[in-house]
């Protein structure tokens, strides 16, 4: 016996999974198209900031009268929406689920909304087996924070990417106009390496990379009145060297939790997002 | 995925599908030439696999809600969702529910608990039924193939 191909077999498709795929699509670009900018901000491994800087990017951004908008598309870690003071229930319109308001503003959704204060993300089904589909649950819910979520008109959507290159492929599927990507990294030697597997990853992506932002790059001791360092190593440097992107802003490390650099820093880095340009370095 | 009656050599059609449990999908075809009737049944692991891209096999009776996929399958707060209100305009046209049908509507788990009413009050007024009661809730599951709901 010998078969033809699925092709070859003239009728529909009657399972209708193709064209269930092509509609949610579809669905992410019409919601985007009222977007003028999609970023994503990428680190290598987590601790490093991204979301502290997404937070401060944003607002910064807002505050200077662009409409902005943040995914906390870090499911299991979800810290930015509280960065910005952004909190649910999410409203649900017909048209779509409304974003929480964060500072400034800010138009938030997060997988934080969902959780119980504390516990991790798990999900209703499957029992066992969870690894084999986790990744294509993480995909399903990200596609409905960005195609499901009634942003309106928006300057800015920052996409806060989970640490490591396994977001990026994800949403350079969903967004294919993706505008591009801010890197965030420690300027430890370590945190450079790994945020570069990143990079090249948005790269091989075709996402063009926006610039890099050195977290915790030091600290002013009172005691002796100097600036020094939190950590050995010029990653940030290194990195804006390695892929001809601009240094945007060494941020310096503040324990009192306020944006750690002046308010002028904030702009020039939403500004590049904003616009696509290359920024003035630090 | 398509079926083909070999005897035939005819795509057979899609007739029915249902979730008789344990997490098994079953969907029937039917050979349009013969009648010749088969079924396939998938294990847990695969309906989830599907499930997991956030589609239905055999295609969805209903649009797709708003972050339907997450509502449904995050385990996590009830109250993360609240649904709005109806625009004023629209009050004169929503249908009444009935006390079994409330009843029956609160055991619905709270995660998706507005988005089943929604549904449901959308097929009503689409029916021009001005009551919901556990019959209409019954016609609406077998019509609209709600299974669970």
């Amino acid at each position: 016996m010998s078969f033809r191909t699925y092709f070859d077999v003239p009728g529909a498709d009657r399972s209708g999974l193709g064209d269930q795929v092509a509609a949610q699509r579809e669905r992410v670009a019409r919601r985007l198209a009222s977007v003028a900018r999609v970023v994503a901000v990428v680190s290598g491994k987590g601790g490093v900031g991204k979301s502290y800087v997404s937070a401060a990017v944003a607002a910064a951004a807002a505050r200077h009268d662009a409409a902005v908008g943040v995914v906390d598309a870090d499911l299991k870690s979800p810290t930015v929406a509280r960065m910005l003071g952004a909190a649910g229930p999410l409203a649900v319109m017909d048209d779509g689920v409304v974003p929480a308001s964060g500072a400034e503003g800010v138009r938030v959704v997060s997988s934080d909304f969902l959780l119980d204060d504390g516990r991790p993300l798990a999900w209703r089904e499957p029992e066992g087996d969870r690894f084999v589909w986790r990744g294509a649950l993480e995909a399903a819910a990200l596609r409905e924070f960005l195609g499901d979520v009634a942003w309106g008109r928006l300057d800015l959507l920052l996409v806060d990417l989970p640490p490591g290159a396994d977001g990026v492929s994800d949403l350079a599927a969903l967004v294919p106009q993706l505008s591009g990507a801010l890197a965030v990294t420690l300027p430890s030697d370590e945190s450079g390496r790994s945020v570069a597997r990143t990079m090249h990853a948005l790269r091989d992506a075709g996402i063009p990379l926006l610039g890099v932002v050195e977290n915790m790059s030091g600290y002013h001791c009172d005691a002796c009145r100097a600036d020094r360092p939190l950590f050995a190593g010029h990653a940030g440097d290194t990195l804006a060297d390695a892929f001809r992107v601009p240094l945007l802003a060494r941020i310096p490390f503040d324990g009192s939790a306020q944006p750690a650099a002046p308010a002028d820093t904030w702009r020039s880095i939403a500004a590049v997002l904003l616009e696509g340009g290359r920024g003035k370095g630090p | 995925m398509k079926f083909l009656c070999l005897a035939c050599d005819e795509q057979m059609q899609f007739r029915e599908r249902q979730e008789p449990g344990d997490g098994t999908f079953a969907a029937s075809f039917t050979c349009p030439s013969c009648g010749h009737e088969v079924a396939m049944l998938a294990n847990p692991a695969e309906t989830q696999l599907v499930g997991a891209l956030g589609v239905k096999i055999g295609g969805r009776e209903l649009d797709e809600q708003p972050m339907e996929f997450v509502r449904r399958n995050v385990v996590g707060r009830d109250d993360a969702f609240a649904e709005t209100a109806p625009a004023a305009g629209a009050t004169g046209r929503r249908p009444a529910w009935s006390a079994a049908a409330e009843e029956r509507l609160a055991r619905v788990p709270g995660f998706v608990r507005g988005m089943v009413k929604k549904i449901y009050g959308e097929y009503a007024v689409e029916r021009g039924i001005a009551e919901i009661t556990p019959e209409v809730m019954d016609r609406a599951r077998t019509e609209l193939g709600l299974e669970g709901m």
